[in-house]
């Protein structure tokens, strides 16, 4: 059974079309990671996929309609909406003691022993607590809990670097295991690259390319090339080319390794480069289009 | 894609009851807001300071002590019940709290009624035991000055009003402060997750606006004497005993009569209306 099937999913805000008819199958075991730029519909299909909002079409997360039955769903579904959404009033015992008692999947235990590496307090506030704690006692909580789909919407927007990189660390090591489904939206593409299984871009509302992380390793490369065969690589028709530092940075899409590696040293794209070669270079033109 | 089987799927669910569900829902009410019960706490206080103060300065006729301090702490549990209500359903919206709320296996009629059950059950219940100590310590204060004066304690203890002064308190709490008013609590808790601010004036003012609209278009004031009939605690009639406030919200014509009378059911109803309107647009709300 699919974790999360869409078909034809909808939504609008008064003319604004948030989602434009998304076709969405994510298997058992994955890790998506959904990308697109601001405005371009992730959060509105996270927020159909929780329960969170209404929508048009069909939906069905773990086999369940999250419209109509979001609490029984929460049950095996758990999510990181936004950093720093935990209630500043509230302590952290009360925190614990507030999950357990009504999430029949959470293991208290092992929150605590999560909360054993970190500095935070039973005995704090929320409000109390910095940015980065806040996240890390979110984490702690949801990891926690025994969920078949855990959906991360921004989870470490405005942490630092050393913060960002523990809560994957984390993630990965203590939570990760296969079973379970993930589904992560960020702007810090390339910190979630080695994390993840599939990739899904959107934009306006729909998806514009997904793939997994295995087809994408083996279909696209980067190349810099040298100057002398620079005509030879525009003729196998990059996606995108790029300068960098005075050299030329192309990048193609199922073109031979072994043929490229004759043009220059070869290398795996960064998710970050193909989203800027497939998403930035349409808005562009659109926005061109449009003046 | 389908390469690993899931094992968590044979395993048997964990259950939690809907009680145990409603239980934490209300205690976490209490943790965020705890004025529910130190406002109470406090007027007590100060009540039995003043109290003991007076003691020493003028003699004072205990029954209207102890008749004070009742509505002295049953107003201020009433006004805690109209600010909680509007705050309730608003405040997780504001500090986007309700992101987290919802991620977890809590419908929203659970959560409305968790809510809901802060000025229709506990409140009233906690007005009464903060009244009834309060008074009885007035009580063990009177005693102790006529002690200390060397007079008898026994026609102070025996003209003690306190039995039948708490069984009255119990049922107004329960009828007027609890079963009569709740439409008004609907509806402030139906404001609170309606409006995405000033809750307190979107409140006041649909209902301002249809009396003068009826004032004006019909030269009547039947919405407004409904209102005013529905905050006095229905009592339009003579009070039924003399003696004091809580006396006079007595329903009139005693338990049964109450029970039997329109007003309570359809007071009811709309209160469950409300309520049902409130859950879903929980169901809806986004933070503002």
């Amino acid at each position: 059974m699919a974790c999360i099937e869409a078909r034809g999913l909808r939504k609008a805000f008064g003319t604004t079309i948030a989602l434009d008819g998304i076709n969405l199958r994510v298997e058992e075991g994955r890790i998506l990671g959904l990308i697109g730029p601001n405005g371009a519909g992730k959060t509105t299909a996270l927020n159909a996929i929780l329960g969170l909002t209404p929508y048009q079409g069909e939906l069905r997360v773990l086999g369940r309609n999250p419209w109509t039955e979001r609490d029984v769903l929460m049950r095996d579904v758990s999510f990181i909406a936004d950093v720093a959404v935990l209630p500043r009033w509230a302590r952290v015992s009360q925190l614990l003691a507030y999950v357990a008692g009504v999430h029949p999947r959470f293991d208290r235990a092992r929150a605590e022993g999560f909360l054993a590496k970190t500095n935070i307090k039973h005995g704090s506030r929320v409000r109390e607590l910095s940015k980065g704690m806040v996240a890390q006692l979110h984490l702690a909580l949801v990891m926690a809990i025994d969920a078949r789909l855990l959906v991360l919407d921004e989870p470490t927007l405005g942490l630092d670097i050393l913060f960002r990189k523990q809560f994957y660390d984390s993630l990965l090591n203590d939570y990760f295991d296969r079973s379970r489904t993930i589904v992560v939206t960020t702007h810090q593409v390339e910190e979630v690259q080695d994390v993840l299984t599939d990739i899904m871009f959107i934009n306006n509302g729909r998806i514009v390319f997904e793939c997994s992380m295995e087809a994408f390793e083996s279909r696209y490369a980067e190349v810099t090339v040298r100057p002398e065969k620079i005509a030879a690589a525009r003729e196998l028709k990059p996606i995108q080319e790029r300068q960098v530092f005075g050299r030329s940075m192309l990048l193609f899409q199922g073109v031979d390794r072994q043929q490229l590696a004759a043009l220059g040293e070869v290398r795996t794209p960064s998710i970050a480069d193909l989203f800027v070669a497939m998403i930035g270079n349409q808005n562009v033109q659109a926005q061109g289009a449009a003046r | 894609m389908t390469d690993f089987p899931v094992e968590s799927q044979v395993v048997a669910p964990p259950v939690i009851s809907a009680a145990r569900r409603m239980y934490w829902s209300v205690r976490r009410e209490l943790w965020e807001s705890r004025s529910i019960y130190l406002a109470p706490l406090l007027v007590a206080g100060v009540l039995l300071l003043a109290f003991l103060i007076s003691e020493f300065l003028k003699p004072h006729e205990l029954e209207k002590s102890l008749e004070f301090a009742a509505q002295a702490i049953m107003g201020t549990t009433f006004s805690v019940a109209i600010f909680y209500c509007l705050d309730a359903l608003n405040s997780e919206r504001r500090d986007r709290s309700i992101l987290f709320w919802k991620s977890l296996p809590v419908s929203d009629l659970t959560t409305v009624l968790s809510k809901a059950s802060i000025p229709l059950v506990v409140l009233p219940l906690l007005t009464f035991a903060i009244t009834i100590i309060t008074q009885s310590i007035i009580l063990l204060i009177s005693m102790a000055v006529l002690l200390s004066r060397g007079q008898s304690v026994t026609t102070l203890w025996s003209h003690s009003p306190l039995f039948g002064m708490s069984l009255g308190l119990l049922y107004h709490l329960l009828a007027i402060h609890s079963l009569w008013y709740a439409p008004i609590f609907g509806w402030l808790l139906l404001i609170s997750a309606w409006a995405r601010r000033a809750a307190f004036l979107w409140a006041a003012l649909p209902l301002f606006a249809i009396g003068i609209v009826e004032r004006i278009a019909f030269n009547t004031s039947h919405f407004a004497a409904m209102l005013g009939n529905r905050i006095s605690g229905g009592a339009q009639g003579a009070p039924v005993s003399a003696s004091g406030m809580s006396m006079d919200l007595m329903p009139v014509g005693g338990p049964f009569q109450f029970l039997v009378s329109p007003g309570l059911w359809i007071g009811l109803a709309v209160a469950a209306a409300f309520l049902g309107a409130a859950v879903r647009l929980r169901r809806k709300r986004e933070p503002i």
